[in-house]
Order: structure tokens, then C-alpha cells, then sequence
């Protein structure tokens, strides 16, 4: 019996155990073909997955490429400053943490609104692990502090970083301009890619024109990162383009003298070599620190600057309106000699008043010159002779023939912030103020009054066009380029010359000996004496034009202070025959030209008389007709 | 005196004879189960790096499992069968103990008895099927009413215990070794199918016993996109692990879910999440056929023994390993909810290497003692 029933339990159990085994065979083969599912059906999924997990590119900003003058006087550079970081996933506690997180460094380290806003536009278009950038430019104060404080703030990081810095300071705050922190608006607008890593960007002058020169192209970096977003190891690195180095065609020294020439006075100096349309000088008074911009400005310092009444952010070389007065007459006569209104020996007489045939009213002359040709009444500065011109020309004629010489338009010039000026014409008045044009409006045309603005700029270009016979260079600040320090320096190309103004060497003549006489007559020449003791014959033309008209309600204002009661320009250019420097002087408020501008520019000559001669000289081609 | 010597000397040689011998065991199952210890520390190796500690701990911890093995091979089943109840007896106390004063996070689960500590509830893996099979193979077969009644409430005291702990997987492995036992044991299908239906009806009930953590965790897994950066994350890193290894894996120590730590709890409960990814489907194929070749062994062991006590207890034993099994190889390719039961011989942890080598150790005991061939 018992033996019986033990063999019967085996069985059982034998039977019993093959079912189990058979149910663990089927259960184990079912989860095996899970297996089969996740790694080969989804396994490249998965695979993509993982990867897409663990791997991370990061953009290695460019450093941005290094600003010099002609001569490699450096005038941007790339130092090494400390920044204050954040790593937003790192800090604990989400966003409410963060909050706190920021107030508390405020109290070690000071953290203005803007910061905090830019800061939050930034981490927003950044991957939670990336740091991002809150204070940059810490003193070194500000560091020690946040070294003792560190164990307060994790997720927070001091980061070395390159920063703009203008050694020169205010000399070149204008025309090489200011890099600045990216805003908000030019986040949206940039390539992300592009300017991933990069903080900074040109905000004016050169350093915004040549935005992408300097800028480079960001590198990248594949890094193996873990669940904490801690990088483990580098597996590709793509190093970024460095942006090229500009050389300027400006001279430092030139510079210099032309700062120190104006002054405190409210105006601008551009100089330019006639022969290849190389900016020498760019100066615009006054003034202010370009390395104030660069980190961000305090809002004191920021207001300091914008409320000033006298504008120091204002680059008048290139966007100061100015009214030329006299100093248009040189292109006037071109326009008269080229359209065959006039001959060189063709002469008017100058009575004190000029009236046009069959109106009354008069338009003055400065005294009764008598008869007068073309050169004294460029030397002597004959109203007369430019009014009966101007009207026998016709405003058509005449702002037609003034704007081969680039009036009312931007030059080109290289530089961010050009402005167009105003060149007076019929369908300009018509379209802009919806008015006639009247006869009378010609006349004050054609000595550079009424509707008339330009830029030191433009009538720097229009004198190289004289001062060049006719030949039209449009003026520009790049000399030279570099890939790399060490690298070979190559010549920019120049831009392509412009039509060429006027087809009779007899026009070019004509003025250049009418402005010679303007400098080295006798009186009334009008800046006679200018020339003396200079071993190269200048040749110039004053202008001084009334500051408001008579008319404005601020006239009785500025009628109590003559000696501010006209915007006084000079132009210039040396030797006259053969010119290598062409300078035109702006100043906001003087008495006239020749007493206020032209001693200026005589001052800057003598600066550049120093090294005219060691400076290598870039010629031309002649351009285009 | 002389005598007292004699007898010391006695017990010497006797001791020597019984214990010192070379080991005696079923060579086809020491070798599986030698081959998947290997396995499981190349595996830890990679899945620890870099601190090698974790490897040579677990090597450390199978010395001493394969030594209880070969120790226990070599005690009679009729001695085992002899101590069963006071085993049994004495586990349910550690449990009761455990749930009075035991340690752990979030759960009490750990005993320290200052040298080591030891979960208890890994002893009531052992002495559950002892038990079951004690009482079954006490009367006939296939068991009557009263037996089962009773093996259903030798399971349910430290199932409850271990239960209230609260360690869900082990309970659920502890009632599968009891269950197990009344399988093998005979017990008629009608009544397998009563209890199933019983099962199914009590599942409400036993969700209103749950701890919301454990509610959760069931969510999570019907779900876990649901808790991206929670609970959700083990399963979803654990299936892309597994996933990325692909057909031929990414290579030893060229796994990145775990080196990275996207993987959690990557050398015990997910340890086998590691080894899917480095040695791909191949790896895990190879690693599935070698744990069925051991259940399979196992089986063919219990239906050799010389007893039903025997049979029982080696059958319970065999099948309860398929269980973890298939529970940590389901949660890691995310088809079963997150419990904390680990892949035998390949997750990392200390007790339960050594009690599932002590549990072999019984098999080769029952092996060692199994019928005579006719």
C-alpha cells in the first residue's frame, strides 16, 4: 500500500513537473520574445534614444578678430575677464529656487535688471545643463567676495572669458564703434548656430560693419554627457574659425592730432587719401569710453551719455547733418564748367546784392567783389557769382550734376550709422514736403543754404573727386585683413570706384587753382595766410553757413552770441597738384570757417606732414571713366 | 580519561568523514550555476565601474554561498525534513522580530546582527517549501482540504509579514515556493482553477491593502511616460538600455545607460538592463537557456528523489528560481511593474546569492540522496 502510493506520487509528480517546465519554457520563450521586440524590432530607436541622451554638441564660440590702425597700433583687443555663471539645472529647487537664488547673489555681487533679464532670455533659448551667463566683468573684489560666499550659491561659477577692450578709449569710440552685449532683438535675429556660445556682438561703427569678419565661425564640441549633464569625454572637436583681424586704413597719429585739433569743440574731422579713397581720420567730438558699452553699461553712465545735451554718441563724421554754406562752390563751378554754362574766364559782377531777373528780393553778398572769373570767385568766395550760376544751371541741372559728387546719399563708407544728408532738388521738395520749387530755392542751392545737409563724410568724398580730377574712390576704413596673428596681412580690395565725375581736365584746373588762391592769396582770399610755412600748396574752401534760420524761433537766442551763430566748415586737400591728403573740418558752431575750421585743419596737416612719407602708399589703378 | 579521548577521537574521524570529503555534487548543476556566477560578476564588473568593489564583493558573497552549498549537499534530506518545522518555526520569528525593530529605508526589511545583516525574508525562501513540503508529504497524496488549508496558512503568516514590510516581491516569491508545492503535490486542477478565480476576485481587495507607493508603482508601469523623471524614468531608461544593445550588444564596458547613470540601480535590480545592452539579444538568449537548463536540472533532481519530502521541496526550489526569473527579466524589458526582486546570480546583493546557493545546496543533498536506479 504505501509502496504503491509512492510510486503513484512519483508519477504525479513526474506529470505535474513536465507541465511546470513546459509552462516555464513557454513563460520564458514569451519574455525572450520581448527581448527580440525592444532590440531588434526598436532597437535602432533605442539606439538613437540612448545616443541622442549621452551626446551633446556644444558650440566653441570664435574669438572675435583683433582691430589695428594701418601702422598695427591695436585699437580692439581681446583680454581675459571673469564672468558669473549659472548652470539652471544644477540649482536646486526649480525656478522659485532660482529666484532666491538670484536675489542672494545680489547681495554679494551686484546684479542690475537688465542683467537678470538678459539672463533669463538666454537660458531660455539654452539646454538646462548650459551655463549661462549673469554678471560679466567681475572686479576682483566682486570675485573674492563670491570665493568666500561660494558654498552658498552651487550651480554657480566664476568662468574665465575673452572681453572687448579699447586701449585707445574715446579716440576711436567712433569710428571703430563698440561691441555690446547680444539683446533681445538680435537674439531673435541671429543664426542661433552661429552665435550659440557667443555673448557679444558689434553694436557700432567698424565693429558693426564688419560684423561677420570679426565675428568668425563657432567651432563645436561633441561630449559624452551623463544623466547630470557633467561632460565625461570629448569625442569630436571642431575648432572654431578665430575672426579675422582688420586692419584700418586710419592712422593712430593722425587721429590723434585731429582729436586734439578740434578740441572741445562740437564737430568732426575726416581725412582721406584722394588717391585710393583710404579714410586717414575719422573723428567726432566729443567723445565718450567705448569700454563702458562692452560689459554692459551702467544705467548713471548710460544716461550720463544720453542726456547730455551735446550729444557725444552722435558720430558726426558720418551721420552729423551739417549745412555746407561755401564749401559747395567748388562743385558748383564743376557743374557750371562740365555743362558748359560757364568757361574758367567767364566773369559776373559781384554788386553786394544779386537779384533774379524780375524779383525784388536780394540775395546778399558778402561785399561788392566786382568782376569776377571762376578762380577768384572760389578764392574770394563770390555769393554772387555762384547765385547767378545756380539759376542760369536750373535746380535740375544743378542737383543732378551735385549728386555724381555723392550728395544726398550715403557714401558706402565702411563704418555702421552712416546718414544720407539732403541734396536740394525739386522732385527731393516734392516728394519729402509735398512743395513747389521756386526759382529763389536754386539760388540758395548753389551756396550751399536752404534745403541743404551733408555729412563730413560726404563732402570729404566730393573734395577726393576734386582733389582726384574727377576720379570717384567712395571712401573706406578697411585697409587690411588677417586670418590670424602670424598670419599674412592682405590688402582688402577696394570697393569699385564710382562713375567718374566730369570729363574736362580744365574743370579740375580751374577750381584747383581758384582754391589754391583761396589759401595762398592775398586778402580778401579767405583764408589767406592759411598756406604759410607749409612746403606743400594747400588748396581750400571755407564755408560758413547760418546755424537757424532767421525765421526759426530760436533765432534771437543764438543772434546774442555771434561767435555761435554759424555751423563753420573747411575743406581741404594737399599738395594741390598732386593731393595725398584730403581734409574736411565740421564744426557745429563757430563764427566762420576761416577763422574757426580752417586753423584746425592747418593743424592737422602739419601732424600729418611728420610721417606722410613713412607710411607705404597704396595707388591705384586710375578709375573707371 | 583515556576514554573521553577515545570518544573525541571518534568524533573527530566522524567529523572529518562527514564534512572534509571531496564535495559530492550534481556536476551539470554546479557547472550552470558556476557558468552564471561568471557571468554575473563580468557582467557587475562593467555595471559597477568604475569601483571594482562592487564585482569582487558579489565574488566574495558567491565564495560563501558555494561553500553553504557544498555544506548543506552534505546533510541528509532526512535531517532537513527533521528541522523543517523548527526552521520554519524560527523564520516566522525573525520576521516578527524584524517587523518589531528592523532597519532599512522606507522598509523593514533588515535584521543587524552587528557582524552582517540579513534580511529574514530571504530565509522563509528556504524554509516556506520546506514547510509545504513537510506537511504535504506527512499525508496522502493528492492532498485533502485540511492539508491544504493549512499549507495556505503556513504561506500566508510569513507572506503577510514579509508583505506588511513592505518587500511585495519577496512576499510574492515566498506564497510562489508554497504554491509551487501544492502544484508539484498533486493537487487536483479543479482546485488550482478555484484558487485562480479566488485570486482574480481577491485583487480589489489586495489593491486596498496596497501602499500607495506600490498603487503607484503599478501606475508607472501601465504608464511610465506618465512620470517621465520619476518612477517612470527607471522603466523607460531600463527599456532603452535593453533596446540600444541591439542584436550583438554594445560590447563589454561599452554600455553607456549605466556608465552615464541614466540607468538606476544599475548592479541590483537593473543589473540585467546592463547586460541586455552590452551582450545584446545574443547575451540575454544565452543567459535565458542557461537558467532554463538550471530549472530544467532542478526538475529532473526532484523527479529522481528517493522521497516525496524530497521531490517536493527540490521541484518548489527549481521552480521558484524561474520565478525571479522571469519577474526581473519582465521589469527590466518593462513588460512587468518595478518590484524589487533580483536576477539570480546576476544582480547584485549579498543574502540572496547566499540563500539561492543555500537553496542549490539542499537540491544537491536531495541529489546526492536520490533513488537508487533499478
Amino acid at each position: 500500500m504505501r509502496l504503491r502510493n509512492a510510486r503513484a506520487d512519483a508519477e504525479t509528480f513526474r506529470a505535474r513537473a513536465i507541465v511546470g517546465f513546459l509552462v516555464i519554457v513557454l513563460c520564458l520563450g514569451a519574455l525572450v520574445s520581448r527581448y527580440v521586440f525592444l532590440q531588434v524590432y526598436r532597437g535602432a530607436e533605442f539606439g538613437q534614444t540612448s545616443d541622442k541622451q549621452r551626446i551633446s554638441v556644444r558650440s566653441v564660440p570664435p574669438v572675435r578678430g583683433l582691430i589695428y590702425d594701418r601702422n598695427g597700433v591695436l585699437l580692439a583687443d581681446n583680454i581675459a575677464a571673469f564672468r558669473l555663471e549659472i548652470v539652471p539645472e544644477t540649482v536646486e529647487g526649480g525656478r522659485k529656487g532660482l529666484d532666491k537664488l538670484l536675489a542672494e547673489l545680489g547681495d554679494v555681487i551686484a546684479i542690475s535688471a537688465d542683467d537678470i533679464e538678459r539672463f533669463r532670455a538666454a537660458r531660455a533659448k539654452k539646454k538646462a545643463f548650459e551655463n549661462v551667463p549673469l554678471r560679466l566683468k567681475l572686479s576682483e573684489d566682486e570675485i573674492a567676495r563670491f570665493s568666500v560666499n561660494r558654498w552658498r550659491f552651487p550651480g554657480v561659477e566664476i568662468a574665465p572669458y575673452l572681453t572687448r577692450a579699447y586701449p585707445l578709449g574715446p579716440n576711436f569710440a567712433h569710428a571703430v564703434g563698440y561691441v555690446g552685449r547680444i539683446d533681445i532683438n538680435e537674439l531673435t535675429r541671429l543664426d542661433p548656430n552661429d552665435y550659440a556660445g557667443t555673448t557679444h556682438i558689434g553694436k557700432t561703427g567698424v565693429e558693426r560693419w564688419y560684423e561677420d569678419d570679426l565675428h568668425g565661425a563657432p567651432g563645436s564640441e561633441t561630449v559624452e554627457v551623463d544623466v547630470n549633464g557633467q561632460v565625461r569625454r570629448k569625442l569630436d572637436t571642431i575648432a572654431p574659425t578665430p575672426g579675422k583681424n582688420l586692419y584700418l586704413s586710419i592712422d593712430a597719429r593722425l587721429q590723434r592730432a585731429a582729436e586734439e585739433a578740434l578740441g572741445p569743440r562740437l564737430g568732426a574731422v575726416v581725412a582721406i587719401d584722394p588717391r585710393n579713397g583710404e579714410v586717414l581720420a575719422l573723428v567726432s567730438e566729443p567723445e565718450f569710453d567705448p569700454n563702458l558699452f562692452v560689459n554692459g553699461i551702467s544705467r548713471a553712465d548710460y544716461a550720463l551719455l544720453t542726456e547730455d545735451p551735446r550729444k557725444p554718441l552722435l558720430n558726426r563724421a558720418i551721420a552729423g547733418g551739417f549745412i555746407p554754406g561755401s564749401t559747395v562752390k567748388p562743385y558748383v563751378a564743376a557743374a557750371g564748367l562740365e555743362l558748359g554754362v560757364r568757361t574758367p574766364s567767364d566773369t559776373v559782377v559781384s554788386t553786394g546784392e544779386y537779384h533774379i531777373p524780375g524779383q525784388k528780393r536780394g540775395y546778399r553778398d558778402d561785399f561788392a567783389a566786382g568782376r569776377v572769373d571762376l578762380k577768384l570767385a572760389l578764392a574770394w568766395s563770390v555769393n554772387t557769382y555762384f547765385y547767378s550760376l545756380a539759376y542760369e544751371l536750373g535746380i535740375d541741372r544743378l542737383s543732378g550734376f551735385l549728386a555724381k559728387f555723392g550728395f544726398g546719399a550715403k557714401t558706402g563708407i565702411d563704418v555702421a550709422g552712416e546718414g544720407v544728408g539732403v541734396l536740394p532738388s525739386a522732385e527731393w521738395l516734392r516728394q519729402t514736403r509735398n512743395q513747389p520749387w521756386f526759382a529763389g530755392y536754386t539760388v540758395n542751392a548753389g551756396f550751399g543754404q536752404g534745403f541743404w545737409v551733408v555729412t563730413p563724410i560726404q563732402l570729404a568724398h566730393a573734395l577726393t573727386v576734386v582733389a582726384a580730377k574727377g576720379a570717384n574712390r567712395p571712401p573706406h576704413v578697411l585697409h587690411a585683413t588677417q586670418t590670424g596673428i602670424g598670419a599674412p596681412v592682405q590688402l582688402a580690395p577696394l570697393p569699385l570706384p564710382g562713375p567718374n565725375v566730369g570729363t574736362r581736365a580744365s574743370t579740375w584746373k580751374a577750381i584747383e587753382e581758384g582754391m589754391w588762391l583761396a589759401v595762398n592769396g592775398p586778402p580778401p582770399s579767405t583764408v589767406s595766410g592759411l598756406g604759410k610755412e607749409f612746403p606743400y600748396a594747400i588748396a581750400g574752401k571755407t564755408g560758413t553757413a547760418e546755424r537757424f534760420s532767421r525765421f526759426d524761433e530760436s533765432w534771437t537766442y543764438i543772434a546774442t552770441s555771434s561767435a555761435d551763430r554759424h555751423q563753420v566748415l573747411f575743406e581741404c586737400f594737399t599738395p594741390a597738384e598732386d593731393p595725398r591728403i584730403a581734409v574736411v573740418v565740421a564744426l557745429e558752431a563757430g563764427k566762420s570757417g576761416a577763422s574757426d575750421a580752417a586753423p584746425i585743419a592747418r593743424k592737422i596737416l602739419d601732424a600729418w606732414l611728420k610721417y606722410a612719407d613713412d607710411v607705404p602708399v597704396r595707388r591705384v589703378a586710375e578709375a573707371a571713366p | 580519561m583515556i576514554l573521553a579521548l577515545e570518544g573525541f577521537g571518534l568524533h573527530l574521524r566522524m567529523f572529518a568523514r562527514r564534512w572534509l570529503r571531496p564535495p559530492a555534487l550534481d556536476w551539470p548543476l554546479a557547472c550552470a550555476l558556476l557558468l552564471l556566477a561568471g557571468v554575473g560578476l563580468v557582467n557587475l564588473y562593467s555595471a559597477g565601474a568604475p569601483d571594482t568593489k562592487v564585482a569582487f564583493n558579489q565574488g566574495a558573497r558567491f565564495l560563501i554561498g558555494a561553500t553553504l552549498m557544498v555544506l548543506i549537499s552534505r546533510i541528509s534530506p532526512q535531517s532537513l525534513r527533521k528541522w523543517t518545522p523548527w526552521l520554519y518555526a524560527g523564520s516566522v520569528l525573525l520576521l516578527l522580530v524584524v517587523a518589531v525593530m528592523g532597519e532599512g529605508r522606507g522598509a523593514h526589511r533588515w535584521l543587524d546582527l552587528k557582524i552582517f545583516r540579513f534580511q529574514p525574508s530571504e530565509l522563509s525562501k528556504l524554509t516556506m517549501p520546506m514547510m509545504a513540503a513537510w506537511v504535504l508529504s506527512r499525508g496522502e497524496l493528492p492532498p485533502r482540504f485540511a492539508s491544504l488549508a493549512l499549507v495556505g496558512l503556513l504561506i500566508a503568516i510569513p507572506a503577510g509579514l514579509i508583505a506588511k514590510q513592505p518587500d511585495l516581491g519577496t512576499a510574492l516569491l515566498v506564497v510562489a515556493s508554497g504554491m509551487f508545492v501544492i502544484f508539484l503535490a498533486g493537487m487536483a486542477w479543479w482546485r488550482i482553477g478555484l484558487v485562480a478565480a479566488a485570486a482574480a476576485a481577491a485583487a480589489p481587495v489586495a489593491w486596498h491593502f496596497m501602499h500607495d507607493y506600490q498603487k503607484k508603482r503599478l501606475f508607472t508601469f501601465l504608464d511610465p511616460a506618465a512620470d517621465r523623471l520619476g518612477d517612470g524614468w527607471h522603466i523607460m531608461q531600463s527599456e532603452i538600455a535593453v533596446g540600444s544593445g541591439g542584436i550583438w550588444g554594445k560590447g563589454w564596458h561599452q554600455g553607456t545607460q549605466s556608465a552615464l547613470e541614466f540607468l538606476p540601480e544599475h548592479t541590483t535590480d537593473f543589473a540585467f538592463a546592463v547586460f541586455s545592452e552590452e551582450w545584446g539579444l545574443v547575451g540575454v538568449a544565452a543567459v535565458i537557456l542557461l537558467y532554463i537548463f538550471i530549472v530544467g536540472r532542478g526538475l529532473m533532481i526532484a523527479a529522481n528523489a528517493r522521497d516525496t519530502y524530497s521531490r517536493l521541496l527540490a521541484g518548489s526550489i527549481s521552480m521558484s528560481f524561474f520565478v525571479y526569473v522571469m519577474v526581473n527579466g519582465g521589469m527590466v524589458a518593462g513588460i512587468l511593474p518595478v518590484v524589487g526582486v533580483p536576477m539570480p546570480l546576476i544582480s547584485y546583493g549579498g543574502t540572496s546569492v547566499v540563500a539561492l546557493l543555500a537553496g542549490f545546496g539542499m537540491l544537491m543533498s536531495i541529489h546526492n540522496n536520490r533513488r537508487s536506479p533499478h
